[in-house]
Parts: C-alpha cells; structure tokens; sequence
C-alpha cells in the first residue's frame, strides 16, 4: 500500500489526474512480487545515494543485498507468472519490462564480482526502478491465455532477445561510469565518487565484454526469430536488424581500434537509449510471433 | 582514581625539543620498568613517536609531580624546556588518546600510521605488566574510536602528499599496477620518491632514463628497475602505460605532434604522464588527447589541497563521534573510580 502511494505521490507530481491512477489499487495478484522488487531496487538507490551524497562512505552490502532481494522477488514473480501461462512470462510489456530488468541484474550478479565493479550496483538500482517503475505505472499486467502449445524457436526468441537488452543495458551503466571517470580525469578535479568508481581500465574492459556478451545472445535471438516458421513482421525485424547493425558497427570500431574508448562507451549509451526509446514504437514482443 | 596524560607533541615542542625527550624502542621496556616503580603510580602506557612522547598514566594521587619524573627519565631538565610539557586531567586525557589513535593529533591530518604506533605502545606496555583493567579497557576502546571513526568518516580519503595523489590516479586509471610498464624520466629527488610510492603499491616493471646514464643507472638499481640511455626512451613510449617526468630541459620534451603515431600503435591503451617538472616537459596539448591524462606539478598540488581541505572540514564530524565514546567511557571509568574509593574506604577505615 505504501508503495501504491508514494507511486500516486509521484505521478501526481508529474500532473497525472488521480482518477487515473485507481488502477495502481487493483490487481493484486502476483505482481505484488514485482512491486515489492520495485521497493527493494528503490532501497538500495536511496541507499547508494545517502552514502555518497553524505559522504560516510558506508559499505555497499545495503544495497548489494537490497538488489538480491529485488532480483529473488523478479524470479518468483516470472516463475509464479510462467508456470501460470505454461511459457516463459514475456507475452506483455510488463512481463518484458520484469524481465528485462531481471536479465540485467543476474548479468550484473554474475560479472559484478569478477570486475571488481561492486559500485556499479549504485548504478544498476536505479535503471532497475526506472523500469520496474514504468512497467508498475504503464503497463497492464493481465497474464495471457495459458498455451497448450509452446513454440521453443518462440521462445528461445524471446528470451535470448530479453536477455541481451539486460546485457545492453550493464553495457550502457558501464559506459556511464566510464564517461564519469574520464570527465574527472580530463577535468584533473576528482571528488570522492571517483575513487570509489573502478579503474577506468576495467570499465572499458566491462563495457566491451558487456557488449560482445548483449551482440552475441541478440545475435542468437535475432537467428532463432526466423525459425518460428510464421510470417516475418518486416517491422519488427527491420528495427531488429538495425539494433544488431548498431551493436556489431560498435563491436567492429572497438576491434579495429578505430574508436577511442570514450567513444565506445557514449556509444552503448546511445544504443541502448535508441533501443528503449524504440521500444514502445515497435511491438517487439507479441503473442504471435515476432517475424 | 585518576587518569591523566603528559608530555610533549609537535604542538608543543620542535624536533629538536622532542629529539630529546623520545625513548626509542630498545629503551622502552626499561622506561616502563622505571615508569611503574614511581610511587603512586598504578598503570602506565608509554607512547613514544617522532612527533610525540606521551604518557598515559593511572594513580590514585591527581596531583603526581612530573617535574622529578622527567628529572628522573632524563637527567636534569631545563625549566625552558618543561615548558614544552602538556599535562591533562582525566577526561581531556582520554579524548586526546581517542583524537590520537583516529589521526586527528597528527602533524599530517587524517594519517592511518598512528593507530599502528598506538597498538605497537600498548602492547609494549601490555607485555610489561604495567597495563591494568582501566588503561586495557581504555586502550581497547580507543582502537575501536580509531577504526569507527576512519570507517565513518573521510578523514583518511584522498592523499594529501603529491606522489600518493600520483600513485592514487594511476590507480584509478590501471587498477593494479603490478604488470604495468613505468618509466622514470629524470633522476630527482621528486621523481625519485614517486618511483618508491609507485613500487610501495606493487609496481614491477620499471624503467629509468637519464641525461646522466650513471644517476639512472643507481636509481634503477635502488629501486630494482632497468637504466635506458637518455637517447633511447622514445623507443620504449610504445608499451609504456606511465611516464613520470622530471627532467631540466627547458623545453617540452613530449609533444603532441610527437605522442600521435605513437598513440595509434598503443591500441587504445591509456597513457597517465605525472609531469613534475618545472618548466614542465609535457606540452599541455597532450592532455587533450583521447586516453591521455597528463597531471602536472599544480594539478596535483591542487588535489593534495582539496583533499586536505576535506580532512579538515571532517574533523568536527569526527569530534562528534569521539565525543560520544569519550562520554561512555567516563561513565564506566566513574562507576569504577567509585567502587575503587568505596572499597579502600572500607579497607582502610578513619580512625
């Protein structure tokens, strides 16, 4: 309830009539889970935000473990909601959206330790409740008819796609920090986020493995999309095509050393702007099959 | 019951001043020895620093003379130089032990190498016996203050010296620096302690280059690198990921113009110039270069300042929270200081 209230607080705020926003109050079903992974990322941004802003330098366990809550209550939600539809939950935006900020958190759970990136969570929480936040606010949560039928190239589709949106979206937070590092060097005015920050080195490293790692598992994605054995949707698979252009030109420049690292690191940040952005444009994912 | 604390500290006394009234390590079992041999005196820590030598005692007599104390460590004693003496009573003396081990007393604000002296000091006295339940507990208490308060606090972030603000970038930059190519331009005495700083943080392989072939070739040697003849450090530009300069030459010897086909063969490595230098030898065009980052004498300066700065404004939060511990530990050192007054009261009854 409380969360209901501070999201009404907030759209209010923004000029959104209140009538409008009888909806939050409805549908309690298992997209509590998601609204109670919502409050957790939100912990653990408030709480990022507090220990630099007040500069006490707390350690991060806070917000590590608020992002594990936030990610386990994800994981039962889609367990909840594809054992409910017998399929894996991205048949709407808002299983989309859940399942895309639970890609990105498992990437970051997985490759965080391994690159000494630990503050990145201060950055992940945040992406985490934006999108959670969105699919809370806009998007319906009605689950689809249960299918007696699955698709696997369907599904394999969806979820590969899914997947790398999550790795896209650690490649653009790295790039974020990256461009934060190399503005405070360039500036020769470091302030105390700075050595808490990684080295700019391994942000670059972060930010070129994240978007090998996105590129390779759209790439599956994009292949498995015409095994379906539908009729191509020429929109989806045009705005596909170009995603997976945009990406691999990218991952090209990096190998050629044809970009400075700075450059690659604004660029996964516009790429993945360009994906969200387009996101709500094109109907990506459906319960028909994407092309 | 007392607690109180004397002696002398770089704010009460220069170095000659405490030159003298230092006890070295050797010295300091025996000076514990004698320490707990003065009438009255019931526990005693010794510490015994290049910035100060102070005195933490326990006695039942407040008013212990330290005047023949001194006389009796030291031999005779000018008045001018008792003078440099600081005596504090009990509750100043327990913030004072607590400000010491948190780095708030020392002469570089914020310094961590303290807290290890203090901890070296008890345990000397510890090992003495001339350690009891107050000045354990105290001193205990005061461990736990230093490591609250540098947790909580950013009185020891940042480097207030320009090498370590040096070897914090390069840090910052590389991560580790083990298996990074340094290269020391120049054999001064500032280049010099940045190579230390750099190899104190775990670089390996470094390179020095000198106008004198033999300066480089001693430096190198002291600091376990590798002598290149001045003519020859270009050659080695390529692979390098840190070059500290600081020659004479009165003219930019590092150039855009000259980084540039040298940058495209680097395959987008970063490249950190500490510049120490006066004139500078790194045309400052060069900082403007993608993954270049050319940090001169002033900028580090500059750095080292701010950083400073930060540790000052800190100290209030700082006192803040000694303050509550200094509070905590008078109420258990009065509880205790009582039952101690009660119990010879009844031991030794007014007649």
């Amino acid at each position: 309830m409380l969360l209901e209230i501070s999201i009404c607080g907030f759209w209010v705020f923004a000029g959104v009539r209140p009538d409008s926003l009888l909806f939050l109050f409805m549908n309690w079903s298992d997209r509590v889970w998601v609204e109670l992974a919502l409050i957790s990322y939100l912990v653990g941004f408030a709480y990022s935000v507090y220990s630099l802003a007040s500069h006490k330098f707390l350690t991060s366990r806070t917000s590590f473990w608020a992002i594990i809550a936030g990610f386990l209550l994800t994981t039962i939600f889609l367990f909840d909601r594809g054992h409910a539809i017998g399929r894996c939950p991205i048949t709407n935006r808002f299983e989309v959206l859940v399942f895309m900020t639970w890609s990105m958190v498992l990437i970051y759970l997985v490759i965080g330790s391994s690159y000494r990136l630990s503050l990145m969570g201060a950055f992940t929480a945040p992406v985490a409740s934006v999108l959670l936040l969105f699919a809370v606010a806009f998007a319906p949560s009605q689950a689809a008819a249960r299918r007696i039928k699955v698709n696997p190239w369907l599904e394999a589709h969806t979820s590969f796609s899914m997947v790398a949106c999550g790795a896209f979206a650690l490649a653009c937070i790295a790039g974020v920090m990256f461009l934060l590092q190399e503005r405070q060097l360039k500036t020769r005015h470091p302030s105390s986020i700075f050595y808490r920050l990684p080295p700019i080195t391994a942000l670059s490293v972060a930010n070129s493995r994240l978007l090998w790692l996105g590129f390779t598992l759209f790439t599956v994605g994009l292949a498995t999309g015409f095994l379906i054995g539908d009729r191509i949707n020429w929109v989806q698979a045009g705005w596909s095509i170009l995603v997976w252009c945009v990406y691999g030109g990218i991952i090209v420049a990096r190998m050629r050393h044809a970009m400075a690292a700075k450059w690659v690191a604004a660029l996964s940040i516009v790429a993945f702007s360009l994906l969200l952005s387009t996101f709500w444009g094109i109907r990506f994912i459906s319960d028909r099959p994407s092309f | 019951m007392n607690i109180f604390c004397f002696g002398i500290s770089h704010q009460t006394a220069n170095v000659e001043i405490r030159e003298r009234f230092a006890i070295p390590d050797s010295g300091l079992a025996d000076a514990l020895t004698r320490l707990g041999q003065v009438p009255g005196v019931q526990e005693s820590v010794l510490l015994s620093t290049c910035n100060r030598t102070e005195f933490y005692i326990v006695a039942m007599d407040s008013q212990l003379a330290i005047e023949p104390l001194f006389h009796d460590f030291y031999g005779p004693v000018e008045v001018s130089e008792l003078h440099h003496l600081f005596r504090l009573p009990a509750v100043p003396s327990i913030r004072h032990l607590f400000r010491v081990a948190s780095g708030l007393e020392s002469m570089v604000l914020g310094e961590t190498e303290i807290f290890g002296q203090v901890k070296r000091a008890y345990e000397a006295a510890a090992r003495s016996g001339t350690t009891g339940r107050i000045l354990n507990r105290l001193f205990q208490k005061a461990f736990h203050v230093g490591k609250h308060v540098r947790s909580a606090t950013a009185i020891t972030r940042g480097s207030v010296s320009v090498g370590s603000v040096a070897v914090d970038l390069a840090e910052q930059i590389f991560g580790k620096l083990d298996g990074r190519k340094i290269m020391i331009l120049g054999a001064g005495e500032t280049s010099e302690r940045t190579a230390w700083s750099l190899k104190s943080r775990g670089a390996r392989q470094l390179f020095v280059s000198n106008r004198s072939f033999e300066r480089a070739t001693v430096l190198a040697e002291a600091i376990g690198g590798r002598a290149i003849r001045f003519d020859d450090w270009e050659d080695e530009f390529q692979e390098l990921d840190i070059l500290v300069s600081s020659t004479s030459a009165p003219h930019a010897i590092v150039t855009r113009a000259k980084l540039e086909p040298v940058l495209r063969l680097r395959r987008d490595r970063p490249l950190f110039i500490i510049d120490l230098a006066m004139p500078r030898d790194v045309d400052p065009a060069v900082h403007e270069m993608d993954g270049v980052y050319v940090y001169d004498l002033d900028s580090l300066r500059a750095i080292a300042g701010r950083t400073l700065e930060t540790r000052k404004k800190e100290t209030e939060a700082c006192d803040g929270l000694i303050e509550k511990h200094v509070h905590d530990f008078e109420v258990w050192f009065n509880r205790i200081a009582e039952g101690a007054v009660g119990r010879a009261a009844i031991e030794c009854p007014r007649t």
